[in-house]
């Protein structure tokens, strides 16, 4: 295994040009937390102004919902939620301007041809390990939509966020190359 | 009969609710402790070789579990819907109330542990976050015998979104059953945070189904069903599940699932109900037992009962186990 390569957010669609799916990778700097309710809020409100909300525009979206801060750190424990969840808002997100996301598991045909045709990836993390993941977020702060609890959009600042490269900018997809070597 | 000490009586309201406060609040931030074993036996046979990410991922939720422990942490952020199972004797006198303070002891829990508030008052119409947790998914589960244990799940989404319910014809057999659980383990798996127990119902009705898997889950991981016969379809299944190269965290390679639990039933003469439900790597539940089962044991075992409670499968295999 080669070592991970370590990214600074906010990305340009430059920096992801080069990633290919199964880099391991180390995220530091901004992410938005945003989930099934936030997402279709977005999406409401892309389609009513033409543009992204708080200016979410060049942002990477964490897929997450976090437990409250604990143990001295921001938040006890966060981790990736299912991202195809997600698929019916990503490729009109990406769109305008989204250039990376991160979750877990599989995504749809058309958030990777989203990728591909507009240059953005697709991290994924590990499921599971929340209280580990936590220890790698050194802020957290409220944006908006206080009222969906912990679905509320989120700045979080990474540190060295473990990842792998699951959608690239070229299209290619790591869960069905994991699946078509295995068959 | 064995009811308990005498100032707290060992079927109450608040012998359930304060049972079910601590269920949570140790199940929140500790990762099962067979399932923890079965991790580390899985990392010790893939060191001989095979995939470096796998066993990285395994690492990591030995890790994340430490974590968890020390910094009394959730050891994921899905703090899960509290779901509820008090398994009775029927030889015992149940209070009707004995679940209505189920819901204050989850609400207090989630606040006091500082877990994620997951539950929607109405999934269809009003999809408003209670903020509480509340409410519960309770039952109430008749057994022969005269004990009582309560288990206590923290479901988390990911992992009962990757599971199903598929009522097959009966023609269907056992490959059918099988294709079932394949079939939702290669599509799913991905999303439910794997390495897996597949938890695996067949039988009954189109309701109780689900509600055979979902027991199936809190069997200690990997030890073998009743009945030999049950015992060798697990092990069969468990080869095949784990041929399908899914692997931790879903990054290829082995193991994808650490078991296969299996709970059959009767059915109609037309059925063959089939349900899998994920137990993902992050499986959290307790089985406490309230009221001894073993009647020869109850007058020493009623004080130590409440108090240390029975890990899911550390407990005596008879009622007090997943049944």
């Amino acid at each position: 295994m080669s070592d991970p390569i370590k990214l600074a957010l906010p990305l340009a669609r430059e920096d992801v040009a080069d990633l290919r799916i199964g880099d391991e990778v180390l995220l530091s700097g901004p992410v938005y937390t945003m989930r099934d309710a936030g997402h279709a809020r977005a999406l409401e409100a892309l389609r009513a102004d033409g543009a992204l909300p708080f200016g979410l525009e060049g942002a990477t979206l964490f897929y997450a919902g976090p437990t409250p801060p604990a143990a001295g750190r921001p938040l006890g424990s966060v981790g990736p939620t299912t991202a195809s969840r997600m698929d019916f808002a990503t490729p009109a997100l990406m769109e305008a301007g989204i250039v990376a996301c991160v979750g877990k598991g599989k995504r749809s045909p058309e958030v990777v041809e989203a990728c591909r045709a507009t240059g953005s990836v697709y991290f994924a993390c590990v499921g599971g390990i929340a209280a580990l993941l936590a220890t790698h977020v050194a802020k957290s702060e409220l944006v908006a939509w206080e009222d969906l609890g912990t679905e509320a959009l989120r700045r979080l600042e990474l540190e060295d966020f473990p990842a792998f490269v699951a959608v690239d900018a070229r299209g290619g997809d790591l869960y069905r190359a994991i699946e078509q070597a295995a068959q | 009969m064995p009811q308990g000490n005498q100032t707290a009586p060992a079927l109450s309201p608040e012998r359930v609710a304060s049972a079910t406060y601590d269920a949570i609040r140790e199940c929140a931030t500790t990762l099962r402790p067979d399932f923890r074993r079965a991790v580390k036996s899985a990392l010790d046979s893939l060191r001989a070789g095979d995939s470096d990410k796998g066993a990285s991922v395994l690492e990591q939720i030995l890790e994340n579990a430490a974590i968890g422990e020390a910094d009394a942490v959730p050891i994921c952020q899905d703090t899960g819907t509290v779901w509820v199972c008090l398994e009775v004797g029927s030889e015992l006198a149940v209070p009707g109330n004995v679940l209505s303070q189920v819901d204050d002891a989850v609400a207090r829990a989630y606040a006091d542990g500082r877990l994620r508030m997951s539950v929607l008052a109405d999934a269809l119409f009003d999809r408003t976050n209670t903020r509480d947790n509340t409410p519960a998914f309770c039952e109430v589960k008749l057994v022969s015998g005269a004990g009582a244990t309560l288990h206590v799940l923290l479901k988390g989404g990911g992992s009962d979104n990757a599971s199903r319910v598929v009522m097959l014809p009966p023609g269907a057999g056992a490959d059918g059953v099988r294709k079932v659980a394949l079939d939702c383990v290669r599509e799913k798996a991905a999303n439910a945070c794997p390495p897996l127990v597949v938890g695996l119902g067949v039988g009954s009705t189109f309701d109780k189904v689900a509600g055979l898997a979902k027991h199936a889950l809190l069997r200690a991981v990997g030890s073998p069903a009743q009945s030999e016969e049950a015992a060798a379809f697990e092990r069969e299944l468990l080869d095949e599940v784990n041929a399908l190269g899914i692997g931790p965290a879903a990054l290829g390679g082995s193991p994808t699932a650490l078991a296969v639990h299996l709970e059959t039933a009767p059915c109609h003469i037309a059925a063959l109900p089939v349900a899998v439900n994920m137990g993902c790597c992050a499986m959290r539940s307790k089985s406490v037992e309230l009221v001894p089962w073993d009647a020869g044991a109850a007058a020493c075992a009623a004080d130590a009962a409440g108090a240390a409670g029975a890990e899911a499968g550390e407990g005596p295999r008879a009622k007090g186990g997943a049944r």
